[in-house]
Formats: structure tokens, sequence, C-alpha cells
């Protein structure tokens, strides 16, 4: 039974390091420390060639950004102010590895860092709406945290010669503040810093004309002051976007196969960074809920003008991307599978219209336009799971193209691939869910559905189609009230419904049989994550032991595992809990909302425990919860490493194709009752399913036998 | 044998007396060749599902109702079916008829589980075709899967088999590249095997759960399973000293059965009817049950009152064992105890019962998964939550 298990090369034995390390390699997929941000000054070792022994792991791509950050220390001793400002930039908390980059932005010369003074500075980069006052030296109010560092006066040439910007920008009467973080690789840095200078020094001339052509662009925004800030910031960027032209390709490659941690909105330095990049302005909410604060939110009604009137700046957007981008934001499509489909769609049509720069090779092209297409999506909505999983896909696709395709070939092949994903894995999906889900309906049935579900839709109007007999209870719940779009459509189709809001579920539960719920996304934990009041509604109804059906198509299921809806949600416009249209008289929160005591918060999302849930539907057919894994079987990274073994296993013992069944069932293998639960777990914490080691222990390849005797 | 007390001894001589005595003309040996019994061939009252039928031919439990079916059956039918009990004899003209002919000499024996009897017929429907191509052979196997599928379609382990077996000739990617014959020669090889995974099956099943076993423990069993009963029978053999409480299992009898044979075992043996098991959950140390069928959700379908066995034992936190073969993995996931095809079976109450008067005849249950403890399976010993993760892999 043995040598039929695929070898395991043993040969890195993976041990589980807790605490902090320095990874030995920066491309090894170890769990990134994206919250830990600044490791106490002193720990961080003067000279960059050597790590220290306790420290975090150096962010793996922070080469691309850094030489944006680089420019300029400020002479004068400057106070940095952690947690000065809210202003959150529009990363979404589902990012693809690319565009995010490692938080830490590290500013070296070689003589400060020796010094081993790592200076950290938020700066309170003026960021439009706060209206926060960034004239003078003093942080801002409110800090949190405070470091204060003095600089070294030494500085080097290259320094130096970035200073003259700082300084002209500095006579505009704007503080450049300087962030910076010592968490990084310093060798790295080093190299970063240098190179830069070098950069910096060649496009001496044309920088200065890039600046002025960036700051014409923000100051068009009729909204904000002119500010130098956003002109340095361009110009620095040109600088990076010039160099990474040239030699940064290996870095950008690796960073592909790095997880990316998801963004954390409180931790400032990344939120300063992502503003960066970020191509819209965006104003965050003032009033956040404390425990929700590691979420984007903004202030909605800004956003939409802001970005209409840049829509000739936004320029290497293209504009079908930029279309689907602007009716997220402003809410025109909403719904999983519509927001997947159309920006799938966006981004057939950009590649139907893409050629290949010259001297480009189309697949790292294409990937990066992508990327930037997927960053400008996420800045006007964060992305959802299935939106997600279908970017994976595609750009699996586009990194496994053959080189030797002709463009149009290339175009074309990518062009069916997103048609096979959106007719296979959504539209026949739903066909297939659909299916199964009317067997499951029968005549008598009180069906209870929360929100509006294009799945649940189209099961109900095929049951019904089968004439069978049933009624439906919709609940619905302020403020989308999207069941009334549902309630219409089904009443239209001559289906027996009932409306009404979740405060009465309990109340109307007692007389369903069953509920259709859909998900946003199952993880690999059974947890289904879903429309908020989802969790309710099923909670409710497992009370009464009415059996809950999530119908979920296989796309949207994703690895990862949440216990609560508090780490990743989304937050939508606290206006619209706090007011009523229509409905001046009980507008009470008029002119509340700008109160520091009054914290609104409209969750999009939350999160269902798997024990509340009886069965999910998806396109492979009936399955409980506890096998979510399993079911998700185009997720790459989705895919425990047991269990294509374990297929292979159970595939020969009950099928017996070869003579081995003998040896295998004298060998009976025992599971142990809570491996799988215990799996589960151990998934989440990135450490290898226990299996790992349980199988190696079990067969020691040759390898690991050598390794042993060593 | 260790007597653990007092009473145990009582019980057991009780029960001897009380079972042999009870059992004694009726007693059918599952040594004993399937030629004794006479069965319907056809299913003479629809009210009954066949499965249940079969089950009392082997179990030799011949309950009033059941007789007089039997006698109406065989006088009405006199076209006998053993007419063609050769195994590979059935070169006949209509393939329906032959697989379910087929299949019914088969189930006759009483150690061969159902999938496997249709296993073995649709590997005679292999032997027997006159097809040329392997799209032929799999048109007319599909066929004959259909027909077998939907004469019985309560039982879940033919269903089951039959899939299997078809979903294993689909898939031999090996077919494609061989001649014809060599191809369906393979396919009768593979046949052969799955056919003698049964009896292995069970032998294995019996070994994992030995070690759950331990002296001087009490068993429950409900249900007349083959499985459970080999695992009891291994147990015994290696000596391990335990008791076993039988359920009488109406209208079955089941238990008569299963406590019959574990007599003869020397085990010691308490038969409890029905609706003691609650009375006597403390006394037990753990549930043995055996499956119908096991779902995808990982609970099981079962003789009724596996349910209420199973809720008993959980609410005294006893363990709940099911024994089962990887055959009875089939794809279904019932909701709720309605959400099953019924199957029925008549209940002999032993009186008259006024024609107003309803009387429920589902002859099985649904086990939802959170009463169960493990499965013992050839596969290896799960929880319930992993048996969809086997069903996934087995059919995708």
């Amino acid at each position: 039974m043995e040598p039929r298990r695929v070898p395991r090369t043993v040969s890195d034995p993976k041990v589980r390091r807790v605490g902090f390390f320095a990874p030995p390699d920066r491309s090894q997929s170890g769990p990134p420390d994206p919250t830990s941000s600044s490791p106490p000054v002193s720990q961080i070792s003067p000279s960059g060639n050597s790590l220290s022994p306790v420290m975090i792991p150096p962010p793996r791509n922070l080469s691309s950004d850094m030489s944006r950050h680089f420019p300029p220390a400020p002479i004068s001793p400057i106070r940095g102010a952690r947690g000065a400002s809210d202003s959150s930039v529009p990363v979404g908390s589902y990012n693809p590895s690319e565009f995010i980059s490692p938080t830490a932005t590290a500013d070296f010369s070689p003589g400060r860092s020796r010094k081993g003074n790592s200076a950290e500075f938020a700066s309170s980069l003026p960021t439009g709406g706060i209206g926060m006052v960034t004239q003078n030296n003093v942080p801002a109010s409110g800090l949190t945290t405070v470091s204060t560092v003095r600089m070294p006066k030494a500085v080097t040439e290259k320094e130096r010669l970035a200073m003259g910007e700082v300084q002209r920008d500095q006579q505009a009467g704007d503080l450049k503040p300087l962030k910076e973080k010592m968490t990084k690789a310093e060798r790295r840095a080093l190299q970063e810093a240098q190179r830069a200078a070098k950069a910096a020094a060649k496009s001496e001339g044309s920088k200065t004309q890039a600046a002025a052509s960036g700051a014409n662009a923000v100051n068009a925004n009729p909204v904000k002051a002119p500010k130098v800030t956003p002109s340095k910031k361009d110009s620095s960027s040109v600088a990076a976007s010039e160099k990474r032209d040239g030699d940064r390709q290996p870095d950008k490659d690796r960073k592909k196969d790095v997880p990316h941690p998801r963004m954390q909105f409180d931790d400032e330095n990344r939120v300063e960074k992502a503003k960066k990049r970020s191509v819209m302005k965006q104003t965050e909410a003032r009033s956040r809920v404390e425990l929700f604060r590691h979420l984007p939110q903004y202030e909605h009604g800004t956003r939409l003008p802001d970005l209409e009137s840049r829509f000739f700046q936004l320029d290497p957007i293209h504009p079908a991307v930029y279309k689907v981008g602007v009716r997220y934001l402003a809410g025109d499509i909403s719904g999983g599978n519509a927001r997947c489909i159309a920006m799938l769609q966006a981004f057939q049509e950009s590649i139907r219209d893409y050629s290949t720069p010259p001297e480009k090779s189309l697949v790292r092209d294409l990937t990066t336009k992508i990327n930037g297409y997927v960053s400008f999506l996420i800045e006007c909505r964060p992305l959802s799971i299935s939106m997600g999983n279908a970017i994976r896909f595609l750009k699996t696709r586009i990194n496994k193209l053959a080189l030797n395709l002709s463009e149009s070939e290339a175009k074309a092949s990518i062009l069916s691939d997103i048609d096979h994903f959106i007719n296979e894995k959504i539209i026949l999906a739903d066909k297939v869910i659909v299916k199964h889900a009317v067997t499951k309906i029968r005549d008598g049935d009180v069906l209870l559905t929360y929100g509006s579900s294009s799945a649940v839709e189209m099961i109900l109007l095929h049951a019904h189609e089968l004439g069978k007999q049933f009624r439906v209870v919709i609940v619905d719940s302020r403020p989308k009230l999207e069941g009334q779009a549902l309630l219409r459509r089904l009443v239209g189709q001559g289906i027996s419904c009932t409306y009404t809001h979740i405060n009465a579920v309990s109340y109307v539960m007692h007389e369903v049989t069953r509920v259709l719920l859909a998900a946003s996304s199952v993880l690999s934990n059974g947890t289904v994550y879903s429309r908020v009041g989802t969790a309710s509604v099923a909670m409710v109804a497992h009370q009464f032991r009415i059996p809950v059906l999530i119908c979920c198509e296989a796309y949207k299921f994703h690895e990862r595992v949440q216990l609560d809806s508090i780490c990743s949600n989304e937050l939508g416009d606290p206006d619209a809990i706090a007011r009523v249209s229509g409905r001046t008289e009980i507008n009470y929160l008029d002119g509340w909302t700008n109160s520091d005591n009054l914290q609104l918060l409209n969750l999009i999302y939350d999160a269902t425990p798997s024990d509340y849930v009886s069965m999910i539907i998806t396109d492979y057919g009936m399955i409980p919860p506890t096998t979510a894994t399993n079911a998700e079987q185009d997720a790459p990274r989705c895919r425990c490493p047991s269990s294509r073994e374990r297929r292979q296993e159970v595939r020969d013992i009950d099928l017996p194709p070869r003579p081995a069944t003998d040896a295998e069932q004298n060998a009976p293998r025992r599971r142990c009752p809570s491996s799988r639960e215990r799996r589960q777990e151990v998934r989440d914490i990135d450490l290898p399913p226990h299996r790992d080691y349980y199988d190696s222990n079990r067969s020691p390849s040759p390898r690991t036998r050598d390794y042993h005797k060593q | 044998m260790w007597y653990r007390s007092a009473s145990f001894i009582l019980d057991n001589r009780k029960l001897r007396n009380d079972a042999v005595s009870y059992l004694e003309s009726q007693q059918l040996s599952p040594a004993n060749t399937a030629s004794s019994i006479t069965m319907p061939t056809e299913n003479p009252d629809p009210k009954i599902s066949l499965y249940y039928q079969t089950r009392a031919a082997h179990h030799g439990v011949v309950t009033t109702d059941w007789l007089a079916q039997a006698e109406a059956a065989v006088t009405c039918h006199s076209d006998d079916d053993p007419s063609k009990n050769s195994v590979g004899g059935g070169e006949d003209s209509e393939e329906r008829f032959n697989v379910v002919d087929e299949f019914k000499n088969w189930r006759k024996q009483p150690d061969l589980a159902e999938a496997v009897a249709a296993i073995k017929a649709l590997a005679s429907v292999i032997r027997s075709t006159q097809a040329t191509t392997m799209m032929e052979l799999e048109i007319e196997l599909k066929k004959a899967a259909d027909s077998l599928k939907s004469w019985d379609t309560t039982s879940i382990s033919l269903t089951a088999g039959c899939d299997l077996f078809m979903r294993y000739v689909t898939r031999t990617s090996a077919l494609e590249y061989e001649d014809f014959n060599s191809a369906k020669s393979r396919l009768l090889e593979r046949a052969e095997k799955f056919g003698e995974l049964s009896l292995k099956a069970r032998r294995t099943i019996a070994m994992l759960s030995q070690d759950f076993i331990f002296d001087g423990c009490t068993i429950l069993v409900h249900g007349s399973s083959r499985v459970v009963l080999e695992v009891l029978r291994t147990a015994a053999q290696n000596r391990k000293l335990f008791r076993v409480f039988c359920t009488e299992g109406r209208p079955d009898r089941t238990g008569l059965w299963l406590s019959n044979e574990l007599a003869k075992l020397d085990i010691p043996v308490k038969l409890l009817i029905d609706s003691a098991v609650a009375y006597s959950m403390d006394e037990v140390d753990m549930v043995f049950v055996g499956a119908d069928g096991v779902v995808e959700s990982g609970g099981i379908i079962n003789m009724m009152g596996t349910y209420q066995t199973a809720l008993v034992a959980k609410s005294m936190n006893k363990p709940v064992y099911v024994a089962a073969e990887s055959y009875k993995f089939a794809r279904l996931y019932p909701l709720d105890q309605k959400d099953m095809v019924p199957a029925l079976r008549p209940i002999d109450f032993g009186v008259p019962i006024p024609s107003k008067v309803e009387v429920e005849t589902s002859a099985r249950d649904y086990t939802p998964p959170q009463y169960l403890t493990l499965l013992f399976t050839d596969l290896g010993v799960l929880t319930p939550s992993v048996v969809s993760d086997e069903l996934i892999q087995l059919y995708l």
C-alpha cells in the first residue's frame, strides 16, 4: 500500500516556527506577518547583512515599493505620528498578492541604519477631505502611538539629491514627513536605496517634468487644495515605474507565488503606502467602530463624483473596467455572480483591445495590466471571494500560456478560457444546483429565504415550473431591502409568498419546512460567508430544527478559515442605516453622524458557523458543510496535500483494479475520530495538515531515512 | 466462557431457552443453500419492499403475512425462477430479463450482499453480451443497471453497487487501447474481484472493530446486520468476553435471528423488546448497528428503530458504532426522516387492525450523523464527516 502513495519529498522537514523568525528564503511561502508592525528598534540588527535571529520575516515583495518611498529624509528631527490619521486606503480585504506591497518601507542610508536608529514615521499625509492640518510639524491630534525619532545628521549623497526636491516642497509650506519602518530585510533595502539613488540622479531632469504633470493631475481635482505631496508621490512613482520596467522583473515574478496577507486598515503604515498607490482619492469615514477599524471605510458619496471626474486621467484603466468599477461603486451591480461576470467580461473587453508593447512579453505585461485593473476594482469595492477565485483562475491561465503562441492566439485562448469559466463555473453550475435543490422541495413545503439570491430564485422558479406546490417566505432586512425585488419576481410568476422582515423571523420560522440560503462564499471549515443576517436566520432555523440548505457554486469555495465575521468583512455606507429615505420625521440622526460619540456600523457580510448548516448544494452535488474543502476542486491552493492521495487510496480499495487490494485490507487504515476537525484547524494555521507528518511517519521515503541517519 | 455476574448467567440461560425454543422450528442457518427457500419471484405486493422480502427469506424468520404472500406468490406465478440457476449461462434473448433474474439467483445466497449480487449479475451481462464495441457494451450495461435499479428502488446498496460498477466500467481508460475481447475479460476480472470484496470487507471491518470491544463490555445491537454478526463472531473468536443485548427488531424479528446466531457462538445474549432500549441503556457500553445505506451527510439509513436507539445512546453518552461496507455508501442526502424513498414492509400486529386505523409501515429510518460516533468500513474507521469526503472521491 505504501508504494502507491505519491512519494513525498521530505528533504526539508517542515518545522513549525512560532514567534518571530527570519525566513531563510524569501520566496518560501511562509506566513507573512502582516499585522505586527514594528519590532522594537533595538532588536534590529544594525548591519543589513545579517538578519537577527529574532525578527519578523521581511516582507516578500518590498522591493518595488521601496523606491517610491525612498526619497528624502527631512533634515530636522521630525515627529512621526503613528495612528495620527485614519486615512484609509482602498485596498480590499481580498487582495491578490501582486499589488500589495509590504507594509513597511525602509528608508535607509547606510550610516543611519548602522547607528541603529530606525525611525518610524507615519506621514500625516494630507488626504484631502479630512481637513487635517498638515502645515506644521505638530502631529495630528488623536494619536495613539507616537514614536519620536531623531534623524541622524549624516545624510548620504543620494539623499541629498532627493532632498533638493524636498526642500522645494517644503517651501511650498508642506511638511513631507517620511515614513519608515525597520522591519525589512535591510540588505535588500540598501540595494534598493542605492538603485533608487542612481535612478533619481539619472532621471533628475525628467522627474521635474513628471512631477509637474503629476501635480497637475492631482490639482485637477477641484476639491483639494493644491498640495505638493501628491506631486512628489507621483514623481517618485514615476521613477519607480521606470525602474520597474528595467531590473525589477524577477522581483515581480517572485511576488506572484507568495500568498498575500490581507490588508489591515488599522495599520497606519500600510495604509499610507496603499494610499500612495491608489488611483482614487478617498476620504475615510470619520468615526468607525473600534472593532472594525481594520476594514476600509470611506465616505460614501464623495468617491463616485471623484472617480467620474478623473475618468480621463485614469490612463491605464481600460474603459470597460472603469465602467464596471464605477458601477460597483454606485452599487448598480451587486450579487456575487453578477459582479464576477461583469468583471470577467470587462477583462475580456480589455484583453481584446490589448496589444503587447514592444519588447515585453504578453504573459508578464498582461498580468501586470490585470493587476492594475484589479487594484482599481478593489478601490471601488473590495473584492468578493468569488471574484478573487476568478482572478486567480485568470492569472493562472495567463501564466500557463504556451510561449510560442502568437499574440492573437494567446488572446483568443484567454478569451475562450474566460468564456468557459463563466459558462461552466457560474451558469452551468447554477443549473446543476437548481437540479439538485429541486429534489429537496416537496409538495406542501414552506420555503424560507433571506434577501435576494439568483440561485435561490432560480430554484424556486424551477420548482414552480415543475408544478410543485409550495409557499415561500421571503425574509428581508434594511437597508438594502433586496428581498422586495425577489418578491416581485416570484409573485409575478404566481408563487404564493409571504414577505417579512428579519425581526419576525423567529415568529415565522415555526411554519417553515426548509430554509434556502445563498452564500457569498463557503470557507473550508464549512463556515458560510454571506449577506449579513444570514447567520441569524440560520441560527433560528437550527433552533427550530429546520434544515438549512445553502446554495453555493463551487467556484465560491475558499480555503480560508474564518471563525467570526470580524476579521474579514466589508463595511457599507453608514448613512444607509442612519437614515430612512422618505421618512423625514424619523431622521433623528440627521447631523449626528459626525458626532464623535456615534459610531455607525453597517456590515455587509456575516459568517454562519457550519453547525447551523444542514447541507450545501454545489455543482458537485449535495454535501455536508464539513466537506466543503473537498468540493473546491479548482482552487489550486485549496487542496490539502492529503486529499489527492486519499482519493487515490479510496479508488484502489473500492474498485479493485490491482491485486494490491489484499494488502490494503490487511493493513487497514484507521482514522482517528477527530482527525478531520483537527485537520481543518491546522490548515488555518498554515501548518501542513497533520497527515503530512502522519504519512511521513508511516512511510519514510528513502531520503528521509538518510536524513535521519545523518 | 467467563461470566461477569450471576445475572449474566441467568440472562444467558433464559435467553437460550427462549430463543432456541422460539426459533426451533423456523431457524435457518446461513450455511444452508438458497434452494431451500421459496422466494416470491415477482414482487407480489407493491407495498412490501423487495429488499425486506429477501431479508426475511435470508434470515428465515417467517411472519404470517409473509407466509401468506409467499404462498400466494407461488401459486400465482408457477414459472419458478430457479429454472435458470447456472451463473454464467445467461445467453438468453432479452437482456433485461436476464439481468434481473441473474440478480435474483445471486441474491439467494444468504452471505452475498445485494450490491455484490448486482455486480455479479452485471458481470454476467458482460459475459453474455453480443456487443462488438465498448460503446455498445456500455450502453447495454447501463440499461441492465437501470433495470436492476428500477426493479427495487428501495434498496440502497443495490443502487450504490450498480453505480459503482458502472462508474468503474466507464472510467477505465485502459479499455480504449485494447481490443474488445481483452477489454471484456478485464472487466470480468474486475467484476470477480468486486464480488470477493463483499466477504473480505466484512472481515476487514471485523478486524478493525476488535479494538473497540473490550472485555466485560455490554453491546447493544439493533437490527440484523451480517457485518455486525461478523464483528461479534470475530470478537468471540478472539476470546473477548462481552455480552450482547439484542433488540427484538419488530416486525422482522431480526433480533431473534441474531440472538440465535450469537447463542450458537456461545456469546451471552439477551433479548429486549424494542421499547426497552432506554430502560437498559445504562448497562450498555456501546451500541452496534449495521446500515442499509450510508448517506452523504455521514448519517445512516437503517432498520426502523436505529434512530431512537442512537438518540437514547447519545443522551446517555454511549458510543454508537456503525459497521458498513463501503459499497453501501450512497449519494443520498436525506434532510429528515421523510426525505427518503419509502421502503414499506408489512407489520404483523397479531390482531386484526380496523381499517380506519392507519399503520406506519416504513421499514427504515435515517439517523443523522451527529448521533453516530464512528463508522467501521473497509476503508478504515471513519468519523461520519469523512464519509462524504470519501463519497465525493468515489463519484467525482
